[in-house]
């Protein structure tokens, strides 16, 4: 199958994208935040908590006069590293306990801070790096089944229900597991820390609950001679602290979004520019694949009319995600199959939407996102909706696809409700398989007149916003018809300008 | 008069229920047999097991039809829907023109840590759901749409400062009975506060009854499928009949 589209036009999308992300590039490379250098204490190796409960990356930042923190924490914890002698685990004990006050160092020379911190700036690129390298020796002894890669959410609350709950749904088919976080957790300026049982429509990501479920996957994929991918959340507040502890805990993709933040969670713009790069940076190092947030925009207003948006926001995570160092085979770009099941030709519409992306973007681990606007109570309408929904993503290659649950509109998912959804998707795909590689797409049909218009739609947006400046567009309420003003929103206080010195070992 | 009734399978009064669900056990003829012996223990009768199978190990899923012999008075039973005033946007602007003679302030959120606004952005934005323009599309209507994760504290402040006549929750996330937690917590500081008497109070969401809302101490509750007209209805009539009499208000 394939849809004769204007090359031509492609280029000048991305050309745009190019010219829409560059000035916000200047602005991300002049200006690091709060959670970039909580990021860089997490990659040192600082963990754990204060006897008050403060998260120990928090509390020593904190302890940073406003003054130095435009250099960098880097430099402060580096002094005090050089002047003790002590490992970061010890030193953030010893500032936990109270016993060790950090400015007392700061007349300590910038050198010395370079070479106290450099060893353990070696150890954290090793120790990601060998966790890189194990993701590829299992996926070699283990390899997975072909795409699209069966994904479920585990939601339960408590990371050890969430355990028996990923390990069933592993038996069951899935190739990937998201641990849904807690609603609240987007909106936290720290993460919380150890092991978790209490949440609300989630569970909370933290590096325990990372590594616990890490485990429970490993020993079902010896099992079941198939590595089953593990997936959490890089959005909201903590960006680039998450990307540290997935890579450390080795989670396999991130969801992870250049702008769903800003709209759809209310964080400041400017905020999240500047953390979802580096938190890219540390994706791509780490091997992780990142899923943005497109369907968002579907969820949120009509599916048809916003079919531009998200083919210009996926050009838009493109060029952002290139420009952090990802390359396409680790950008998984968004989706969703949300247009209204009452609409005549729907499907066809879905068929050119997922088909136009799998030919814009070859080489990307395309993410699908099921139906869930209009499902309802009727369990059964809808296990019927997620069945086309599946054959939509087998016949147009998507690779990663979240598979819809009849009960989406009721609960999260039942343990038996997994099981139907991925009979459902696994039915659907292998009696599909190869049905995309035996049709044709009628020249001037619907499909492709379609795929057309969704492309000619996207390109005028990516002019219109890439004439008045991206955060002036998201001002003017360009995406999802949402309003966030560059200095509005939540955590906006913690961005700051760096120092003409400024210093994060990981950046250079 | 009392009209009694039970399920209707292919013939009047067979009582024919289907349920499916999942036993924590290894499949096998005991698992099957165990799945009808708790079918029975529900009230059941005439249970057939039509399908068990292993979805994991150490888990089953059944699929079972069987009898029920018992039956409901439908005529004993009413349910009071919110929803029930069928108007047109422009019969409502009248309404308000006329009885109200100023425009309604109307502010709505998810409260709480609930960040899924699928709900109440049908009901506000603009566009509104299923071809029924949302209340922000109304002249009468001066519409404030607050977004989610909003806390119970900053609606009520916001509820206060702005003098708003009707407020709308909405709550998706219904896990652990955060969304009751939630939607208690708000009528009660409006209660604390001593403006509760001053807003229309509805709650919303796909969990959400008209019953459940009178018993959370709320105006009325909007589920699923409900239109924007409906609430936009339910708000107008509501404040009219309550300057009618007099209430006190903002």
């Amino acid at each position: 199958m394939e849809l004769r589209i204007d090359r031509l036009r492609v280029e000048r999308c991305r050309d745009l994208a190019g010219a829409i992300v560059a000035p916000v590039e200047a602005f991300i490379a002049a200006h690091s935040t709060v959670s970039v250098e909580r990021a860089v204490l997490r990659l040192l190796g600082v963990d754990g908590l204060t006897p008050q409960d403060v998260p120990l990356p928090n509390a020593i930042l904190d302890a940073v006069p406003l003054h130095e923190r435009a250099r960098g924490v880097a430099f402060f914890f580096g002094k005090a590293l050089a002047e003790t002698g002590l490992t970061p685990e010890s030193l953030g004990a010893e500032f936990a306990a109270g016993r060790c006050n950090l400015d007392d160092f700061t007349a300590t020379p910038d050198d010395a801070a370079r070479r106290g911190l450099a060893p353990f700036v070696d150890r954290a690129l090793d120790r990601i790096g060998a966790r890189r390298a194990e993701r590829a020796a299992r996926l070699g002894d283990l390899p997975q089944l072909p795409p699209p890669l069966l994904y479920v959410i585990v939601a339960s609350g408590n990371i050890y229900e969430d355990r028996v709950a990923a390990v069933a749904a592993a038996e069951a088919g899935a190739q990937v597991i998201a641990v849904i976080r807690s609603t609240g957790q987007s909106l936290l300026d720290f993460v919380p820390f150890g092991p978790t049982t209490e949440g609300f429509g989630g569970t909370y990501a933290t590096q325990a609950n990372f590594s616990i479920m890490r485990a429970a996957l490993d020993d079902v994929s010896e099992k079941l001679g198939r590595y089953v991918m593990l997936t959490n959340y890089a959005s909201g507040l903590c960006m680039p602290e998450i990307a540290v502890m997935a890579a450390f805990e080795r989670l396999d993709m991130l969801l992870n979004d250049s702008m769903y933040g800003i709209l759809f969670r209310d964080i400041n713009m400017k905020r999240t520019f500047v953390d979802q790069h580096f938190s890219r940076m540390l994706n791509a190092y780490s091997g992780i694949i990142i899923n943005t947030g497109e369907d968002n925009y579907l969820t949120t207003a009509d599916a048809v009319e916003q079919a531009p948006a998200v083919l210009a926001s996926q050009f838009i995570n493109e060029e952002f995600a290139h420009r952090a160092g990802l390359p396409d085979g680790q950008i998984g770009l968004g989706d969703a199959y949300e247009i209204d099941p009452d609409r005549e030709d729907g499907f066809l519409y879905q068929v050119a939407q997922a088909q136009l992306a799998r030919e814009i973007f070859p080489n990307a681990p395309l993410k699908f996102m099921p139906p869930t606007k209009h499902m309802t109570g009727d369990i059964f309408k809808g296990h019927l909706i997620d069945a086309m929904f599946n054959l939509t993503s087998v016949m147009t290659g998507q690779n990663i696809h979240l598979c819809g649950m009849p009960t989406e509109a009721i609960h999260t998912p039942f343990i038996g409700d997994r099981a139907l959804s991925l009979e459902n998707a696994r039915y659907i795909m292998s009696t599909a398989r190869h049905f995309g590689d035996e049709i044709a797409v009628r020249p001037g049909g619907i499909i492709e007149r379609r795929a057309h218009d969704v492309l000619a739609l996207c390109e005028a947006l990516l002019e219109r916003v890439a004439a008045m400046g991206l955060m002036q567009a998201i001002e003017a309420a360009l995406f999802a018809d949402v309003s966030r003003t560059p200095e509005g929103g939540r955590g906006f206080d913690g961005v700051f300008e760096k120092a003409p010195d400024y210093w994060n070992p990981f950046a250079a | 008069m009392t009209r009694l009734v039970r399920p209707f399978g292919d013939t009047s009064d067979d009582g024919k229920v289907q349920i499916s669900f999942t036993l924590p056990v290894d499949w096998s003829e005991a698992a099957d047999e165990a799945a009808r012996q708790l079918a029975v223990k529900m009230g059941l009768s005439d249970v057939q097991v039509v399908e068990g199978k292993a979805i994991a190990s150490g888990f089953s899923f059944f699929v079972i039809y069987a009898t029920t012999m018992q039956a409901v008075d439908v005529d004993g039973i009413t349910a009071p829907s919110a929803g029930a005033h069928a108007m047109s946007m422009e019969a409502i602007d009248a309404l308000v023109r006329e009885r109200v003679g100023r425009k309604i302030r109307v502010a709505g959120a998810c409260i709480g840590t609930d960040a899924h606004t699928v709900g109440i952005d049908a009901i506000l934005n603009m566009k509104g759901y299923k071809g029924d323009y949302g209340l922000e599309r109304y002249h009468e209507f001066e519409t404030h749409n607050l977004g989610s994760q909003v806390a119970v504290e900053e609606l009520v402040r916001f509820t206060k400062e702005r003098r708003i006549d009707a407020l709308l929750a909405s709550q998706a996330v219904t896990q652990k009975g955060s969304d009751i937690k939630n939607f208690t917590a708000l009528s009660e500081l409006l209660e604390a506060e001593n403006v509760r008497d001053n807003v229309v109070l509805i709650c919303g969401g796909p969990r959400v009854t008209n019953l459940l809302a009178g018993e959370l101490g709320y105006d009325a509750g909007f589920g699923r499928g409900t239109l924007p007209s409906q609430v936009a209805a339910f708000v107008a009539v509501t404040l009219a009949e309550r300057l009618a009499q007099g209430r006190p208000h903002w």
